[in-house]
């Protein structure tokens, strides 16, 4: 079933069952492996991509509900938010093995848009939906602060 | 001055050099990523630098990167040695080659057991010495000048006096005609520049872009991907299997059967999967032993005396004379490895033999066992290692678990084109490889003077190294190399046979040594109503490192300073793989009675301290992943089966759990040792000390669970 949809501003058109989780329509059909696969249950937020703006876990989305929506992807994801975390996780070495970053930084984007000056509760609750096995926790925090701050220099700039 | 043993040939720095004009050649290339290093021609062992004529140098690095930092920790030795800039070193992952890239300490080429600084200290930086020398040689020969006048710094070669310098780039092609150096110096510690440095960017780039290529993520022409049915039970077999309807699915190409279970090829993951679901399956065999009955056994085998793992003095007197006699059974769960990064791992066959693409951590291994399964030879199995999604010893396994899978898949179908094997997380979970169940009984007595007089431990689990009636240093490490001074000891251990696979886990034997012995020792210490620090220390009178760690921890965690209301500390301290690392854990009650995990202070000395900010991440990292089976994790059988197959009921740590992570580094001029799992074993006993604290309860079962805290 042919589904169209708009992925990082474009439009994107894909032909498979409607059932395919968004996750392995980008992976396998779209040849874009930054969304990456960690446990297909919307368990460890590897997989999050922005879907209508929000953060989603895309091996739980069937490509249907998909279509004539918007999502983007860490490919795809150019914002002031994400630049600024980018650089707060190479000055920070935030990352290890790096397997699970997509999914934190696609999540803490969507995080800092929400909450420019998040609290640490706040990064409790909206970042342990994605686990990091190597347990890079404590950096991922303080890049999202770091970020936070940089963004908010920039403003006043 | 030292002699050249592991320094570049001449011959290799003559290609390397040769090909910088057109630009290093590399051995294949997936979406532009480097995959592997100029492996084109004859090329010598050592082959670790690359100097191309635009001024990259180019770092070949012998150990996987999982994560540990390794592709920064080797390229610091040799971008220390060599003067070189930082900005200029890109780093490759080393193609199998045993001769060439082995690991020193173990013969293969295998990347464990925390010894890739280790092996790598002097190697690397001889090449990177030697690389240096012979540009030194080609300025002088080009300035004509002696080499004494000549310095370099930052990637330049400078003519001191006249302020004339070359970069390494402008020297490659001339530094190629020179002859190998027969003598090389080291540099003094005292000199180093970028070893020991604060902090260093990492060498292992593409990981904030989504650009970094795991396993999951290679794409060949015409691949196809396979997703396997595995049998229910441990050592379960195929009884028989109906794929008609996994047939008729769109997109599946074929199923075949290996030893391993039943493949469902597709042309892409979901077809494979839904493949593989289709099928109808009967096994037969396999053990129904459930984890109560296996801990049932053991801790019947814990009563009877063991194969001595360590013994000094008599223990029964000691005892018989005590003042008092404390006794305690630990029970320790399997618990799986869960990378996130699923195994997979991705095969084609070529016209000389096969070549693979996955995050390997064996490569000596994996080239043997695979080239077993087609009958060529391990020469003939290319592997292109790529990052791995971590491992923490998962990955590498002496039978080659899913890379021989995916071997006997490709060998059954026979089909031409490439085929990625992907195993899902409940493939993942249930694929065993576990760290395996443990009873320890430990036995101790104190004397009238509070003394520690006599120690006993028997630990009983399955051996990871297969001993049979011999020890197996896995199983006892921790235990029977106790730091601490006591006059009777005797520690045991009893080696049994489950069906379960087995395999190290992120520091191994100390997992569950480290838990006994620092919870054990705390409980004395307050038995003889002493400090557990200074109880501690007075047992280490001869132990300098041990001491220096605990110290070191404990003054940096304020150790006798009092707690707000509703905090408590614990404190423990172990070495593993050459590694001391002490640890102050302090916890929080929190309002429905659990506790939180608030801080943690670390002080670790692993000898001269190369890249410091690898050090204190692989000690966050070591610290939280030893947290997840302290609070949560394990795998339990229920009739042969395993309960937890994902991440919803194999509880690991999150973000709300972590706990704030300083990390103080002993000074030290002593050989490098590793950080990759010593960070691991340290914290479940210092919580759980600090859990006693708080409640007056100890912990004596793994993981504490829902009683203590909130998943
Ligand atoms: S792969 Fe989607 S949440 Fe884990
Ligand atoms: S960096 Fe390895 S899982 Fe997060």
């Amino acid at each position: 079933m042919a589904i169209n949809f708009t992925l990082n501003g474009k439009p994107a058109e894909v032909d498979v069952a409607p059932d395919t989780p968004l996750l392995w329509v980008l992976r396998d059909e779209l040849k874009m492996t930054g969304t990456k696969f960690g446990c297909g249950i919307a368990q460890c937020g590897a997989c999050t991509v922005h879907f209508n703006g929000n953060a989603m876990r895309s091996c739980s989305l069937p490509v249907q509900a998909v279509a004539g929506q918007s999502v983007t992807t860490i490919e795809g994801e150019h914002s002031p938010e994400a630049k600024a975390l980018q650089t707060a996780w190479e000055e920070l070495a935030v990352y290890q093995c790096g397997y699970c970053q997509s999914g934190q930084l696609m999540s803490a984007v969507k995080l800092l848009r929400d909450k420019p000056k998040p609290s640490d509760e706040d990064i409790d609750q909206f970042m342990s939906g994605n686990i990091c096995r190597c347990s890079t926790y404590q950096r991922i925090r303080a890049g999202i602060k770091q970020a936070a701050s940089s963004l908010a220099t920039e403003v006043v700039a | 001055m030292m002699s050249t043993q592991a320094g570049l040939s001449r011959r290799l720095f003559l290609i390397r050099s040769a090909q910088a004009g057109a630009g290093l050649t590399l051995g294949m290339s997936i979406s532009g990523q480097l995959l592997a290093a100029g492996e084109t021609g004859d090329f010598e062992p050592n082959a670790f630098v690359a100097i191309q004529a635009d001024n990259t140098i180019v770092i070949t690095i012998k150990h996987l990167e999982m994560g540990q930092g390794t592709f920064t920790g080797l390229a610091t030795l040799i971008a220390e040695e060599l003067d070189a800039d930082w900005s200029q070193i890109k780093t490759v992952g080393a193609p199998a080659n045993t001769k060439k890239y082995a690991n020193l300490a173990m013969g293969l080429q295998l990347t464990g057991g925390s010894t890739a600084i280790a092996n790598s200290y002097t190697q690397m930086r001889e090449a990177g010495a030697t690389a240096k020398a012979m540009l030194l040689a080609a300025a002088a020969e080009r300035w004509k000048q002696p080499l004494s006048s000549l310095a370099v710094k930052s990637g330049k070669v400078i003519h001191t006096a006249s302020g004339r310098q070359a970069s390494f780039g402008e020297l490659a092609a001339a530094a190629a005609t020179q002859a190998m150096p027969k003598k090389i110096t080291l540099k003094d510690p005292s000199e180093f520049v970028l070893i020991g440095k604060a902090k260093l960017s990492r060498k292992d780039s593409g990981k904030t872009d989504g650009t970094a290529i795991f396993t999951q993520d290679v794409q060949l022409p015409n691949m196809l991907t396979a997703v396997v049915a595995h049998p229910p039970l441990f050592g379960a077999t195929l009884k028989s299997v109906d794929a008609s309807q996994a047939k008729a699915l769109p997109g599946v190409k074929a199923v075949v059967q290996i030893p391993s279970g039943v493949a469902v090829l597709a042309e892409s993951f979901w077809q494979a999967k839904k493949g593989r679901d289709a099928l109808k399956l009967q096994w037969t065999g396999g053990s129904e032993r459930s984890s109560a009955d296996i801990i049932a056994d053991y801790k019947k085998l814990a009563e009877k005396p063991g194969l001595s793992a360590a013994k000094k003095g008599s223990v029964a007197p000691a005892l018989a004379s005590a003042k008092h006699v404390l006794e305690a059974e630990f029970e320790f769960p399997f618990l799986a490895h869960a990378a996130m990064e699923p195994m997979n791992c991705a095969l084609q066959k070529t016209k000389s033999g096969v070549e693979m693409w996955y995050g390997c951590q064996g490569q000596s291994w994996d080239q043997q066992n695979v080239a077993k399964v087609f009958g060529i030879a391990p020469e003939q199995i290319t592997i292109n290692t790529l990052y791995a999604g971590g491992s923490f010893g998962r990955r590498a396994t002496t039978l080659s678990d899913y890379p021989v899978e995916l071997a006997e898949i490709v060998k059954a179908w026979g089909g031409p084109a490439p085929v990625k094997l992907v195993w899902t997380r409940e493939d993942d979970t249930l694929s065993g490889y576990y760290r395996p169940m443990y009873v320890h009984k430990v036995t101790a007595a104190l004397s009238a003077s509070g003394e520690l007089s006599a120690w006993q431990q028997r630990i009983v689990g399955q051996s990871i190294m297969g001993a049979g009636k011999s020890v197996d240093h896995t199983s006892v490490e921790g235990a029977s190399n106790l730091p601490y001074a006591i006059p009777n000891l005797s520690v045991e251990a009893h080696n049994t046979q489950e069906a379960v696979p087995i395999s190290w886990w992120r520091s191994v034997g100390s997992t569950h040594t480290a838990y006994a012995v620092e919870t054990f020792i705390d409980e004395l210490a307050h038995k003889a109503e002493r400090d557990p620090v200074e109880f501690r220390l007075a047992l280490l009178k001869d132990e300098p490192r041990y001491q220096g760690v605990l110290k070191l921890a404990a003054n940096k965690a304020q150790w006798s300073k009092p707690l707000p209301e509703g905090h408590f500390r614990g404190v423990a301290l172990h070495k593993s793989f050459g590694t001391y690392v002490a640890q102050v854990a302090e916890i929080a009650a929190q309002k429905d009675g659990r506790f939180k995990v608030v801080k943690v202070t670390c002080a670790v000395d692993c000898g001269v301290a190369v890249n410091p900010d690898v050090i204190a991440a692989q000690m966050e990292g070591g610290i939280g992943f030893g947290l997840s089976p302290l609070m949560f994790s394990e795998i339990t059988l229920k009739d042969g089966k395993p309960e937890q197959r994902n991440f919803d009921a194999y509880k690991v740590l999150r973000m709300r759990h972590m706990p704030e992570v300083s990390v103080h580094i002993v000074p030290s001029a002593e050989a490098p040792t590793g950080v990759g799992e010593p960070g691991t074993p340290v914290i479940a006993p210092a919580v759980a000390n600090a859990l006693f604290a708080a409640t007056g309860k100890r912990l004596r079962k793994l993981p504490a669970g829902g009683e203590y805290f909130t998943a």
